[in-house]
């Protein structure tokens, strides 16, 4: 990587450091008037924070207007080899000596909201981040540096984002509002089954979309049934007709995908239906489906390439088994099916199944909706055992086998107990395994310009602001590390991060109480802890939790059960009882939970809850009566009504 | 507290009771001893409120008395314990609702495979029953929760003797007298008659008898625009009946008003019928059993009319303090309303008399704001707390077909109160997931915030109309209570696919006259 040097002199040298005790910096953009010492906050009360916006502002202009800038303490060794680093290279430099000016503890502290680095020297290249002294000369040794400097125009775009789902479109769409010239990969790798989809990723097309959707479908066989007591006359047993339904999803997505071409189109963002694999710095070759190749340059990467289904590794997976990714496309009906594992992807999916009407076994290996509170999880399954889903515990699949062909056809499947030697075999049409996803990262060359990743998950670790072990390559969605898998969070955290890379934001994406629901056929929605986890956190003793059972009102003149929907909330007794925890099952999960969830980021406490004025008749009034604590140990079951 | 009470009041007070108790004679009249009266509270009206304050005395070990009595309307009509929402109100309501939403689904059932063949017809006598059954089993629910907490309960007509006692008659004329140291009124009230319109006492219905109707009410005329007319006018068409909405002025006074002619657009589109602008004036039964409606177009002056199968009044509420004796007591009213004027602890002119819910002046007519607010009066009287109930900030939701919920204030209050350029609403059209597939229209999803415009933009007001509204808006409004900003809401992460995550992705602003209309995920 070659460098061409300016013909200016290197600063940096210990004894300028005098000379520059006003805040002077080399490139003398940001000049403090003479004889005063530089304040870069503006003056007022140096509290409020309007002054901490201004000066985050003003470091901002700093950093972007300088194509290298130090932060630095004149007596700091490190600082000084830096310095000297750049001095050697012969490039320009603009410092600022935070020991030398008034305002440079205040300096540090916003530097290090912005960076996350807390330490000098801190070293930003062409606006990108680069690190204290150690990150600044491995950037050296590996090329990045002189890559960094370089940059400007030298790269075909500003920013290049691997992978088109939730996450990566929000980004671009924003850095293209912002301004800048981005580009867009997205290449859907077939399944095994051959199954393949347009863009928009997981969510719109194997995920929240033709889920929801087929949640809705088994909804309405629901209405069907309590129609007939609410007065609706029709011949009884409405059969379902799978690939009508199959058809109408597909066609929505369809619109969806197109809908997202074109907005991509209106904002000007290159959209490159190919696989994209990182060659080296900067760099990134691009495969379409001919095998045709070609290489684009970026200055900054955002790698946004979401998760794919796992299989099991076991005999006749891969050939026979299908995965989230083919069923919602499926050309024909799948028949008896058995659903492996116990992700809520496995209980929705059997939920959806068996409400259309199909015979769905669930095998689950340990426990179901792991990471989810467990009473609720349990409360989930058996309701959905209540409703003709059977349930195979504690047994593991190892070996598939076809007994014929057809659409579809006979598998047969030989399984094994978890806790002993026992084995059994089942005969279904169709196999969906839904045990868990895999993060696609592993074939992308990230090893190629240094991008970590966690061995074992394969997920990319990231700081809070998004940003990979390499400087200039961000990640966002399900492949980042410890980030939770869902839609809107890597809706919010993409559009964020285009935000902070290209507007003047310093927003980070808050992962704090992410509400969730699981579309089971009784709903789930939760926000906040789990019971366990609150328990391991705050001590049991510390914690008042309230519950009831509640019977909607819809569900009564249906003729459905009582005592089966359920709402509970977790306490903090030390902190003014304030809700750590949410949970609902019940009709409608998700509706009830979002403003819950807005409230909980408002400080939501037991006693504003009791405070709060029900809306009447509806399920989410429960939460402003809920009375039983668990610790008194009281019936919650309802007799009667209200 | 009690004893206070009494003593505040002087010797008079005092000496009138005894006299009456002593008078009166009745069987099974206030036989306390040593001037102890016969209840610690005693409770007029068996509805929301009136039995949310009955069963919290009771919790907190008081000899406690509810008197409820329903007075059969014009037609008829009468009912069991549990007041106007269980009855009469919002059980039955969104049964009906929920019903005629069942038959929507109906019709999208096929676009998602289910092999139904349309039109398929609804029986009014299934469905009636089957609510009237369910509601039913509430009065008998209640009945039961007063049994286990031993409150007396009387299903007499009382009226006040003087300020400590009540004279009950039952239905057969026998007489009661009950004495107590506080009571409690909570009579609710009933729906109002246009007396002044010929036919309209002999030949109408009201929101009374419309949900015990044996037989399907037919084509159906609504005469109001209050949420009552439009959320029955509402479930009579969505269970196929041809129904018409006559309003004179303005649709859901009091709600947001942009968000009201949603409602009713949305209705319109959906095969309500509306006369608007509309006054009737007379009602006639037709030889062949019809009901014919003469009214005059309030612009034109103009008259019309039509033939329908029943008349239906939803053009008010008139709270029943009638037949109370409430001057006996020397309770004041409000002479415009005759509603009850109360104070910020729920008390009337007499010290330890006290009116909740309905039957009071300028509250919420709602039945958790009734109920909370009795239970909050008990505790002051009887649990030693001070906590007053905060009128503020109730949410509610209008069950018409596309539901409507809201929280807080109007856009047109906000700017009333703090001008147009201190205000910013932010607003977006959406389309359900649901409605996607089922192709059906969504014109009128829409989500509005009303926020201060000065950072951090406290929110003054959301309005959502849509499906699930009422499950959407509860949670919001703890959010409002908590005191949201416009950036508390932004930064809560949305729950994809819901029509609520939509409150949390607002971004356009109405000033900024961008189009609100939501596109992609």
């Amino acid at each position: 990587v070659e460098q061409s040097p300016p013909q200016s002199p290197g600063p940096g040298k210990a004894g300028d450091a005098p000379n520059r005790r006003s805040g002077h910096v080399r490139g003398a953009r940001v000049l403090s008037p003479p004889g005063r010492r530089a304040r870069l906050s503006s003056p007022g009360p140096s509290s409020s924070s309007e002054a901490r916006e201004e000066l985050r502002r003003r470091l901002r202009g700093l950093i972007e207007r300088s194509r290298v800038m130090i932060f630095s303490k004149s007596y700091c060794p490190h600082s000084t080899r830096v310095k000297e680093l750049f001095s050697s290279l012969g490039v320009e430099c603009n410092v600022l000596e935070l020991d030398q000016v008034d305002d440079g503890a205040k300096v540090q502290e916003v530097l290090s909201e912005i960076t996350n680095q807390k330490t000098v020297p801190n070293v930003f290249v062409n606006k990108v981040h680069v690190g204290g002294c150690d990150q600044t000369f491995q950037a050296y040794q590996s090329g990045l540096l002189q890559k960094l400097l370089q940059e400007d125009s030298a790269y075909d775009y500003d920013l290049i984002i691997v992978g088109g789902g939730s996450g990566g479109l929000s980004c671009a769409k924003e850095a293209a509002i912002l301004g800048k010239k981005v580009m867009v990969l997205d290449f859907v790798v077939p399944s095994p089954q051959g199954t393949s989809w347009g863009l928009g990723g997981t969510c719109v097309n194997v995920g929240c979309i033709p889920k929801k959707l087929m949640h809705q479908a088994a909804l309405l066989g629901q209405a069907l049934c309590d129609s007939r007591k609410f007065g609706w006359e029709y011949n009884q047993q409405v059969k379902h007709n799978w690939e009508t339904m199959t058809k109408a999803i597909q066609n929505h997505i369809s619109s969806l995908n197109w809908g997202y071409r074109l907005s991509l189109r209106e904002k000007a963002v290159a959209y490159v239906n190919s696989y994209g694999e990182f060659v080296e710095h900067h760099k990134i070759k691009v495969t379409n489906k001919k095998g045709q190749e070609t290489y684009y340059t970026a200055a900054q990467f955002v790698i946004a390439t979401g998760e794919r289904p796992r299989y099991l590794g076991i005999q006749g997976d891969k050939e026979y088994c299908i995965t989230s990714d083919d069923l919602f496309s499926l050309p024909y009906c799948p028949g008896k099916t058995l659903v492996v594992g116990a992700s809520y992807v496995a209980l929705e999916c059997a939920g959806f199944l068996a409400g259309i009407g199909l015979d769905v076994t669930v095998m689950v290996r340990s426990i179901l909706l792991r990471g989810f509170d467990q009473e609720m999880a349990e409360k989930v399954g058996s309701y959905m055992e209540q409703h003709g889903v059977k349930f195979l515990r504690k047994f593991i699949p190892v070996m598939i086998q076809q007994l014929e062909k057809g659409s579809p056809g006979k598998l047969k499947v030989l399984a094994k107990s978890t806790e002993g030697t026992e084995t059994i075999e089942g005969v279904y049409n169709t196999v969906l395994l839904a045990i868990g996803r895999d993060s696609c990262t592993r074939k992308m060359g990230l090893e190629k310009i240094g991008v970590k990743i966690n061995e074992k998950s394969g997920k990319i670790p990231v700081n809070d602001v998004e940003q990979t072990s390499v400087p200039y390559v961000f990640a966002v969605g399900d492949i980042s590390e410890g980030k939770p898998e869902l839609t809107p969070v890597a809706i919010q955290s993409g559009k964020l991060l285009a935000r902070r890379l290209f507007g003047a934001s310093l927003e980070k994406c808050d992962y704090i109480n992410v509400p969730t629901t699981v579309f089971t056929p009784l709903e789930y929605g939760c926000c906040g802890l789990a019971e366990e986890k609150a328990i391991e956190v705050y001590k049991k003793e510390n914690l008042e939790i309230y519950h009831t059972l509640f019977w909607p009102l819809e569900w009564t003149v249906a003729g459905r059960e009582n005592n089966t929907c359920y709402a509970k909330i977790i306490c903090n007794k030390l902190d003014h009882d304030r809700v750590i925890g949410f949970h609902i099952l019940g009709p409608n999960a998700g509706e009830v939970t979002q403003g819950f969830a807005a409230a909980m980021k408002c400080g939501l406490t037991k006693q504003l809850l009791d405070d709060t004025i029900g809306i009447h008749p509806t399920c989410g009034e429960v939460f402003t009566t809920l009375e039983i604590t668990k610790s008194s140990g009281l019936d919650i079951t309802q007799k009667g009504c209200g | 507290m009690a004893a206070m009470a009494v003593a505040l009041r002087g010797l008079g007070g005092r000496f009138r009771w005894r006299t009456q108790a002593v008078a009166g004679g009745v069987r099974g009249a206030a036989r306390g001893a040593a001037g102890q009266r016969d209840y610690d509270l005693l409770v007029i009206g068996g509805g929301s409120g009136g039995l949310a304050c009955a069963k919290e005395a009771a919790q907190l070990g008081r000899k406690v008395a509810v008197v409820d009595y329903v007075e059969p309307s014009p037609q008829g009509t009468r009912w069991g314990l549990g007041g106007t929402c269980v009855n009469v109100g919002c059980i039955p309501k969104k049964l009906m609702h929920q019903a005629a939403l069942l038959g929507g689904l109906i019709q999208d059932a096929p676009h998602y495979g289910w092999e139904v063949a349309q039109p398929v017809p609804h029986d009014w006598r299934k469905m009636a029953e089957a609510v009237q059954n369910h509601v039913k089993s509430l009065n008998w629910g209640h009945r039961v929760q007063l049994q286990d907490r031993k409150v007396k309960y009387f299903n007499i007509k009382a009226s006040f003797v003087d300020e400590h006692t009540v004279c009950g008659v039952a239905k057969g004329g026998k007489e009661i007298l009950l004495s107590a140291d506080h009571i409690i009124i909570a009579t609710g009230g009933r729906p109002r008659y246009p007396m002044h319109i010929e036919g309209a006492l002999e030949y109408g219905i009201t929101s009374d008898d419309i949900f015990w109707l044996k037989e399907s009410p037919g084509k159906t005329l609504v005469v109001g625009a209050s949420y009552v007319a439009l959320e029955c006018a509402g479930f009579l068409t969505g269970i196929g009946l041809d129904t018409t909405v006559m309003i004179r002025s303005i649709p859901l006074r009091g709600f947001d008003q942009q968000m009201s002619s949603m409602v009713i657009e949305h209705m319109a589109s959906h095969g309500t019928r509306f006369l608007r602008g509309c006054a009737p004036s007379r009602v006639r039964r037709l030889p062949d059993g019809h009901l014919q409606v003469t009214w005059e177009d309030c612009t034109t002056g103009k008259e019309d009319t039509g033939t329908f199968d029943t008349v239906l009044w939803a053009i008010g509420r008139v709270p029943d303090t009638r037949s109370l004796n409430l001057e006996k007591a020397g309770v004041d009213t409000s002479p415009d309303t005759q509603k009850i004027l109360v104070d910020s602890r729920e008390g009337t002119s007499v010290p330890h008399i006290y009116a909740i819910g309905d039957v009071v002046e300028g509250r919420p007519e709602l039945t958790p704001t009734a109920i909370m607010a009795g239970r909050l009066l008990v505790q002051r009287l009887f649990g030693g707390s001070s906590d007053l109930m905060d009128y503020d900030n109730v949410p509610t939701t209008v069950f018409t077909p596309l539901e409507y919920g809201c929280v807080g204030l109007s856009e047109e209050e906000a700017v009333a109160r703090h001008g147009q350029e201190h205000v910013e609403v932010y607003h977006a059209h959406y389309k359900p997931l649901e409605f996607t597939v089922a192709g059906r229209d969504a014109s009128q999803c829409y989500v509005k915030m009303v926020c201060l415009r000065e950072p951090p933009q406290l929110v003054l007001g959301l309005h959502f109309l849509g499906p699930s509204a009422g499950e959407v808006t509860q949670g919001f409004a703890l959010g409002i209570k908590c005191g949201a900003s416009y950036a508390q809401v932004m930064r809560t992460v949305g729950i994809h696919p819901t029509c609520s995550e939509e409150v949390v992705k607002l971004r356009i602003s109405k000033r900024s006259g961008l189009d609100p209309t939501v596109t992609g995920c």
